[in-house]
């Protein structure tokens, strides 16, 4: 005979789900806030800046503490050019090692690969910074960045982009840095989608006689390409705000060079750098929407993220 | 058994963890600022609190946040690498006096040549910083280093990134030496540099120099020692060639003349004498003239007054110079008992 639910039961679970989704609702708000009251102090700080400046802070070049005039362009220029290094290293490697681990590694490699690329996420960004500065930076300029530049000496438009003293530090070193840094998430998610495509597709695929590129090219990535997008983009947010590692390696010059391998600065990097001993007003809210403005394009990449993956769906016709 | 025992330790823990913090609520001095005297700060505390049993909290956040923190009153003392002018002290209510003497050093990193060997003087100085001068083997260096044979190489110049005092000292001394440095650039923590490289805080300057084969900078004095660099001789007001050292950071104290300074608004850069070093810098505390909590101004009174007497030593040890005897006189005599003062109108410090 069934065992009849007492009433009191019943109003335990009740009560227990109430207080659950109640809870759950509250954690979720809790995101709302705290991003609205994040926006409005962002806006509120820095309208001095935006009223004193107008649209000439975002492109203006110059950067005067003593006088008090302030530009972003070279904090944003900088800002992107370092990412845009940090993903175009950054996301071939990282899909590479993803492949090799799912679809070509022997069984007994899988494991260390994978725990040396977590523990990679795991290092602390001074860490890199420390690292970048005293080992890295000597390394580039003693030897990779003579090479570059003597490489591209007679190339017509990459004699610019590689051009200038070798400091060492400067936007390549910190975008080498900042793809370093982007491996593990990109690979640690982009594994873990590889592994989510159904064994059935694949063997399928390979029983038709296809290679492992064409199985990888055809098969995989198509399948996974929204969990690859959201590893990509989640590197990129990593890239764009990446604060102390970048401050140690970019050279902190405000300036816009046509050099990559000249110093530069990030947003990030000169609000790090300045904000301690931003006294005047003006000064303090100028790297307010500096912040502001990261906020911004942080938020513009999410957007287009999210477009390309709702084109490409729909052109797939899923 | 096991539970009862658990909770007697967790509340015998909790006892003293409530303890410990309300003493050292009610017992420790507050302060904020600068970063530069930190080292010898946080060493004075230590010795002070073996001594008195009272502590210092300071947090070297930057002179900017001593000062905004002072002012909002956040603090009882402000540090500040750099002195309020007497207009903004007045404003706010401040009175400022120098605490501790340090020198802001250029180094340089040429293969062979030793600490020492190469001299300077400002206007070179300041056009190596504008971009003038790009190679070592300049004209001008070498009529300043007859004896040395400068290699055909550029200079690469390293300057701090962070806003900092010994950017605010060595801008200002650039700047009285040189009128196109005072016009282009000028005098600040932060400045919009013509050319080089930025370096976050002075150990970041000291290792990018060390590491750039024709590198060029320019550091707080303990950094020089601690990290055995190429410092070089400058050529001060006098047309004298100094070494930096303990004595020269002195004489340009000594010479240097707070009394007629009104709230010690003086940069010890440029100064005059023989054995001065001309980027000595001074670093300043701050509170204000009405104070709020009297005992707790007294007590930070009291732990200068110690520092001042007793901390000499630690100091010299950690490479910073103390300030003269008459000047302390000056600034205990005059500033603290007849300018700060309680709420009632009476002297805080008798």
């Amino acid at each position: 005979m069934p065992k009849q639910i007492s009433g009191r039961a019943l109003r335990g679970h009740a009560l227990m789900d109430g207080l659950l989704r109640s809870l759950t609702r509250i954690s979720a708000l809790t995101v709302l806030v705290v991003l609205g009251g994040v926006i409005v102090s962002l806006i509120d700080g820095s309208l001095p800046a935006l009223r004193a400046f107008g649209l000439g802070f975002v492109t203006s070049e110059t950067w005067n503490p003593v006088k008090d005039v302030y530009g972003a362009a070279p904090a944003i220029y900088g800002t992107l050019i370092t990412s845009l290094i940090a993903m175009v290293i950054g996301i071939p490697v990282s899909i590479g090692i993803a492949i090799f681990i799912t679809e070509l590694c022997p069984v007994w490699l899988k494991r260390p690969i994978s725990t040396a690329i977590e523990l990679l996420a795991g290092i602390p960004s001074i860490i890199y910074g420390i690292w970048g500065l005293f080992t890295f930076a000597p390394l580039l300029q003693r030897h990779l960045q003579p090479f570059l530049i003597h490489a591209f000496a007679r190339a017509p438009l990459l004699s610019h982009l590689f051009a200038g003293p070798p400091y060492g530090i400067g936007l390549f070193t910190a975008g080498l840095i900042l793809s370093i840094m982007v491996l593990p998430f990109i690979t640690s998610i982009t594994r873990d989608v590889f592994e989510a495509v159904p064994p059935m597709l694949k063997e399928a695929a390979y029983g038709l006689g296809c290679t492992t590129w064409e199985v990888v090219r055809k098969v995989v990535l198509p399948y996974t390409r929204a969990g690859v997008i959201g590893g990509i983009m989640l590197g990129l947010g990593r890239a764009l705000g990446e604060t102390m590692a970048v401050t140690f390696v970019i050279g902190n010059a405000h300036r816009i060079s046509a050099s990559i391998l000249a110093p530069g600065t990030t947003i990030s990097a000169s609000i790090a750098n300045e904000f301690t001993e931003a006294s005047s007003n003006l000064y303090t809210s100028a790297l307010i929407a500096l912040g502001l403005i990261l906020f911004v394009i942080t938020f513009i990449v999410l957007a287009a993220a999210r477009f390309l993956l709702l084109r490409m769906e729909r052109k797939a016709g899923v | 058994m096991r539970l009862i025992k658990r909770a007697w330790l967790g509340g015998i823990a909790a006892a003293v963890t409530l303890a410990f913090v309300s003493s050292a609520l009610a017992a420790d001095i507050s302060g904020a600022g600068a970063t530069f005297p930190y080292p010898v700060y946080s060493k004075w505390a230590d010795a002070y609190k073996k001594e008195t049993g009272i502590g210092l909290n300071y947090q070297s956040i930057g002179s900017g946040g001593g000062i905004k923190q002072i002012e909002a009153r956040t603090v009882t003392f402000g540090a500040s690498d750099a002195p309020l002018k007497p207009d903004d002290l007045a404003k706010n209510g401040l009175v400022q006096w120098p605490q501790i003497i340090g020198g802001v050093v250029p180094v340089a990193n040429l293969k062979g040549i030793k600490p020492g060997e190469l001299r300077i003087d400002g206007p070179a100085l300041a056009k190596i910083y504008l971009g003038e001068i790009t190679r070592w083997n300049d004209p001008v260096l070498a009529r300043l280093n007859p004896q040395v044979k400068l290699p055909d190489m550029p200079i690469l110049v390293v300057h701090r990134s962070d806003g900092s005092g010994t950017t605010f000292n060595f801008s200002n001394y650039l700047s009285a030496v040189s009128p196109e440095w005072n016009d282009k650039v000028g005098t600040g923590t932060a400045l919009e540099w013509p050319v080089g490289v930025g370096a976050k805080g002075n150990e970041a300057v000291a290792s990018m120099t060390i590491q750039t084969n024709g590198g060029i900078g320019y550091v707080e004095y303990a950094y020089v020692v601690q990290n055995h660099m190429t410092y070089m001789r400058m050529i001060n007001k006098d047309g004298h060639t100094v070494a930096p050292t303990a004595e020269s950071f002195q004489a340009a104290a000594a010479n240097a003349d707070w009394k007629n300074a009104p709230g010690y608004y003086l940069i010890l850069g440029n100064q005059p004498g023989k054995a001065s070093w001309p980027i000595a810098a001074a670093s300043f505390i701050l509170v204000h003239r009405q104070v709020g909590d009297a005992v707790a101004v007294h007590q930070a009174l009291k732990f200068f007054d110690w520092s001042f007497r007793k901390g000499q030593k630690m100091a010299e040890a950690l490479d910073y110079v103390p300030m003269p005897a008459n000047v302390v006189k000056l600034i205990e005599t005059t500033t603290w008992s007849q300018e700060i003062k309680d709420k009632a109108g009476n002297p805080v410090w008798k």
